[in-house]
């Protein structure tokens, strides 16, 4: 449990940090250090150099902005979650943010440093890509702002080129009558996501107007948004029996994740389940 | 003596939850575990180990890694694989045939047998070279086939661990009625239930990794070594006498503070002879520190028994007869007392708290190509207990009759081994004393039998399912006599050594052999001695952990420490009191038989006229008024060898709660009554039924290596092997009942390992219980009950 040796340097600023990495083609950018730092301990990961952004004053801030919520990449779990603006804006981000890891992983690790590592059954792809957040990130040839689904493309694997860093999500005003939760099956051991649910609702007049499911842990392929059941939705009445039919809809079509803890039929499974419990959430009922 | 009652004491201490008096530099971050020991001039180790389960090495080189800087030396089997660990306990076949005892290199040259195999130890300047430089070691392995399940081992044609053991059989083995006897009762009876079943394989996990520190002093030609041991003497023993043939007196071993063990640091290992090798070579200190990935692989694991049982009732629900052929994996090399864990530790439990008139077990230890299996937490006990539970809530259901009155038929009528004999069961052991029916009638009224069927059937009306399950066990602890355990294949004694040494000023210090490696022995020690004496807790040091201060000792596991080493204790107190006694009427003037000592006085009977403890001490020591021919000093050491084992008991309770859409298991309730014998700390007991309680559960929900066709363990981390957490449990309902030990002074009966034997049976039997409820009629789901295979279960 011990790394190779590394370097390490403390950006100062976002520019310094791109200087940086496009100088060191073998660095790495540690935020929380939550996942890097683990993967050094086992050699997995052995990079000569680690540009540390976590202090990075401009990255660590939640703010509202047109209704919405902007959120600094480096903010933690915990600034998140313990934030008003959030709170009273985007249930799932709470629920999300809470069943992440434990006091100290929360206290510690980076909204950016987890969606910039997509692991595959990790809490907030789902929810942002629930939430249709916007994703800034930044390079050496500058800002692009992308969805978050055009953000999060598979396993470990995302829309970030090479030399470039998050700096920012940007949560969309909620619109009238919505509500958004987050329903997890956790893994015993890890407690990352077999299955989380992340459901984003707009009922007007007892109707469905508008409804995002996004789920992480049962695609092999990371977090995604399930268009299949929000399209079950929309135009129907907010009722349970709208709602199993959607859910029955959920995870069709996916290429499933499988580990000792939940088989792919199993986790299809919970994926139907967790989308009812998920919606009735978001729905109210 | 023998009475078990606890007459002669204050009471001042005994039986009050005194806070532990380790604790303050424990949740300071002040203990010193061996890693936290740093000598002059160390240098450290890291083990090269193999990634393959089964493979022939056919080279090792190591000159890139010799050459790296820092690199301090360089060991491999070439130079020390002639040295190998023992087995601590011969079990021989059935035939009479010694069992196989294949050697256990200190590092492989032939061919490596599990994953994590130990092939080559680096010691640099540090671990970071050490770890850099193993790295750079090439080992050209040719890949075989590797087995990991004991009952597919023994097949024609499996991969042999051992070359020269035949179809992988370590030995086979019975105990009980003669197997036609038992074959007759099952032939009568008007119900079998049987039952075919995994005890899963679990890892240890004490909270402190393996440490080890080997130094060599040239100049007093003496080694001294640092290790996180349950047991120092018997590592002295082992290392000295089996291993690398040191002269006994010339080698010291300390176990500092150890952070957990639940028998994973019982055993001789491998790393403990190197370490010691290696400072002689060097001449300088040489620490090895496990990481946690290390500790999965070669921490000896617990468990793993594949068993089909039978269990034979009349048609009044007697039991008449149980029938049971188990394998069970020993892993690919005889840990210290492995052994005996699956045979005299298991099958001598078989007769449960019930009148079974005929048993038979039918046992097969196998090696296999997986991390070596020895005692943990219950050892044997735990598995015993599994087998016995699972039926007899299992056959309730397929007879359709109340569990709990189920058990109280069969139950051995109370006995309390004073005025009544003990119980002989058919399985060797005499129980001591114990009142069965009176924990299960307690459990129940803890629970409300009858309220909770009524709550059962009202919430599968709402959708949810519940289930109650029983587990009526009991345990043998503080294994003894030695003789007997020796004409059971022993290679050691199993007593312990107790000394007190009255300081001049009256104050005291205790040696013990009994090693704490988190009871709480300087505590509950303090408060039997603090008792005896009739002086101030504070007064009392009780020294454990190093062969140089402490005369000897067996070690700590199997729930012994207060039955066996708390004994050898009483017995130096006696000694002391009754020395006292003599100066006392010396100085008084007046016969040692008029005086008794209470209260921490000498005092002549029916008079005013006495001395204090400490007056009494300080004369020991300056005997200008002194009887002749009496010894100045006041130090006793006595070896205690107990005349049986104890046999605490007792009835768990639990209620689960299972979501139908998912199978996902909640524990809503844990009732635990146990029988411990006599208490002399009720919070340390607690402490430690609470802490068992949470490994049982574990195993029942949440805890099991897994191998993948390789032999590769695919959850050796905490990422993927789940263990026990607060809010994985329930706030426990402990009771207890006091049926003393009859044969020893304090009437102490064991508690170490209660919690993690009673409990897992009564969960899985409360899964089953709730799926039955739910008209799944399931026999088995296997453990750990994940989700899915409680769901998978309620799909058929």
């Amino acid at each position: 449990m011990i790394p190779q040796a590394v370097d390490y340097k403390r950006a100062g600023s976002v520019s310094e940090a791109i200087s940086l990495l496009a100088e060191n083609p073998d660095s790495k950018i540690l935020a929380g250090g939550h996942s890097l730092i683990p993967a050094m301990k086992l050699r997995l990961n052995s990079p000569s150099l680690l540009i540390d952004i976590a202090r990075i004053p401009e990255l660590r801030y939640i703010e509202v902005r047109d209704g919405g919520v902007a959120i600094g990449a480096a903010s933690t779990h915990h600034d998140i979650i313990s934030n008003a603006d959030v709170q009273s804006r985007y249930g799932v981000m709470i629920e999300a943010g809470e069943l992440i890891g434990d006091t100290q992983v929360r206290n510690v690790g980076t909204l950016g440093g987890s969606i910039a590592h997509a692991d595959p059954s990790a809490d907030w792809p789902a929810a942002l890509i629930a939430l249709n957040a916007s994703i800034k990130v930044e390079g050496p040839n500058g800002a692009r702002e992308l969805s978050a689904s055009e953000f999060f493309l598979g396993f470990f694997y995302t829309a970030l080129e090479e030399g470039e860093i998050v700096t920012e999500v940007v949560l969309p005003a909620p619109a009238a009558g919505s509500r958004s939760v987050y329903r997890k099956f956790m893994q015993p051991a890890s407690r990352f996501a077999i299955v989380g649910c992340a459901a984003s609702v707009t009922i007007d007049g007892g109707t469905i107007t508008d409804a995002t499911v996004a789920f992480t842990g049962v695609s092999a392929d990371g977090a995604f948004l399930d268009e299949a059941v929000g399209a079950a939705l929309v135009g129907k009445s907010a009722s349970l029996e709208t709602i199993e039919a959607a859910a029955n809809a959920a995870a069709e079509g996916v290429e499933l994740n499988e580990d000792h803890y939940a088989s792919k039929t199993y986790r299809k499974h919970l994926a139907k389940v967790y989308a009812k419990r998920a919606l009735v959430g978001a729905c109210g009922l | 003596m023998g009475n078990g009652g606890l007459i002669i004491m204050s009471n001042k201490f005994i039986g009050k939850s005194v806070k532990r008096v380790e604790d303050k530099r424990f949740i300071t971050g002040k203990g010193r575990y061996t890693d936290d020991i740093n000598l002059p001039g160390m240098t450290h180790a890291y083990i090269l180990r193999s990634p393959y389960a089964h493979a022939r090495i056919k080279s090792i080189d190591t000159s890139a890694a010799a050459a790296m800087q820092g690199v301090v030396t360089i060991m491999t089997g070439d130079e020390v694989g002639h040295y190998g660990v023992p087995c601590g306990w011969q079990v021989n076949f059935k035939n009479g045939d010694i069992m196989k005892e294949p050697p256990h290199p200190l590092l492989v040259k032939d061919k490596v047998r599990h994953v994590g195999d130990a092939v080559a130890m680096v010691v640099a300047e540090s671990r970071e070279i050490a770890q850099d430089a193993a790295e750079a070691i090439v080992v050209d392995y040719e890949v075989l086939p590797a087995i990991t399940d004991a009952s597919k081992a023994v097949e024609a044609g499996a991969p042999l661990v051992h070359d020269d053991v035949p179809n992988n059989i370590c030995f086979d083995w019975e105990i009980g009625n003669p197997k036609a006897e038992v074959d007759e009762a099952m032939a009568s009876a008007a119900h079998v239930t049987t039952l075919e079943f995994v005890n899963q394989r679990v890892s240890p996990n004490a909270m402190e990794p393996r440490s080890y520190i080997g130094h060599y002093d040239g100049v007093y030609d003496k080694y001294t070594l640092y290790t996180s041991t349950q047991n120092p003497h018997l590592i002295r023993l082992l290392m000295c006498a089996f291993v690398l043939g040191l002269p006994e007196h010339k080698v010291r071993v300390v176990g500092p503070d150890v952070g957990g063990g639940f028998g994973s640091k019982i055993y001789h290992y491998t790393e403990e002879a190197l370490v010691t090798l290696a400072a002689k070579k060097t001449g300088r200190p040489v620490k090895w520190t496990e990481t946690r990935s290390e500790a999965f692989l070669t921490d000896a694991h617990g468990r793993d028994h594949v068993t089909k049982a039978e269990m034979g009732f009349d048609g009044d629900g007697k039991i008449v007869g149980l029938r049971i052929k188990t394998f069970a994996n020993l892993g690919a090399y005889l840990s210290t007392f492995s052994t005996a864990v699956p045979t005299y530790l298991h099958g001598t439990l078989l007769q449960g708290l019930y009148t079974t008139p005929k048993i038979h077990l039918d046992m097969t230890c196998v090696f296999t190509n997986t991390t070596a299996v020895d005692a943990y937490r219950g050892a044997g006990r735990p598995e015993a207990t599994y087998l016995l539970e699972r039926l007899l809530d299992l056959s309730a259901l397929e007879m359709g009759v109340n569990p709990t009155e189920l058990r109280l038929k069969n139950f051995i009528p109370a006995f309390d081994g004073v005025t009544q004999p003990g119980y002989q069961t058919n399985v060797a052991l005499q129980y001591d004393s114990g009142n069965y029916h009176g924990v299960l009638h307690r459990g129940l009224e803890m629970l409300g039998y009858e309220d909770f069927r009524k709550a059962q059937k009202e919430a599968a009306a709402s959708g949810k399912l519940l289930g109650v399950g029983f587990s009526t066990y009991i345990e043998a602890c503080g294994i003894a006599p030695s003789a007997v355990v020796g004409s059971l294949g022993a290679r050691a004694g199993l007593y312990e050594v107790g000394q007190v040494r009255v300081q001049p000023t009256g104050k005291v210090s205790v040696f013990t052999g009994a090693h704490s490696h988190g009871q709480g022995h300087e505590t509950t020690f303090a408060q039997v001695v603090a008792d005896r004496l009739g002086i101030p807790m504070e007064d009392v040091d009780i020294i454990h952990g190093d062969s140089d201060t402490v005369a000897f000792g067996m070690g700590t596991y199997g729930s012994r420490s207060l039955a066996v080493g708390g004994s050898a204790i009483m017995k130096s107190l006696d000694k002391i009191i009754e020395k006292g006694a003599k100066i006392a009427a010396h100085k008084l003037e007046c016969s040692p038989d008029d005086i008794e000592f209470v209260d921490g006085k000498f005092t002549v009977k029916g008079t005013d006229k006495s001395l204090g403890f400490g007056d009494i001490a300080l004369t020991a020591y300056v005997p200008h008024v002194y009887p002749a021919n009496l010894e100045p000093g006041l130090d006793f050491s006595s070896f205690y060898d107990p005349t049986n084992f104890t046999y605490p008991f007792g009835c768990h309770i639990a209620v689960v709660e299972v979501d139908k859409e998912t199978g996902a298991t909640k524990v809503k309730r844990f009732i635990a009554v146990d029988d411990v014998g006599n208490v002399i700390n009720p919070m340390i007991v607690d402490g430690q039924i609470h802490g068992g309680l949470a490994q049982g559960i574990g195993q029942a929900l949440l805890e099991g290596v897994e191998f993948d066709g390789n032999g590769q363990i695919i959850n050796g981390s905490y990422m993927d092997y789940a263990m026990p957490r607060a809010d994985d449990l329930p706030m426990f309902e402990l009771d207890r009942q006091v049926t003393p030990c009859p044969h020893n002074p304090l009437g102490v009966k064991g508690a170490g390992e209660a919690g993690c034997i009673g409990s897992t049976p009564a969960v899985v039997n409360a899964v089953i219980d709730a799926l039955w409820s739910a008209g799944h009629q399931v026999k088995d789901i296997r453990m750990p009950l994940t989700s899915e295979r409680v769901w998978s279960a309620m799909q058929s």
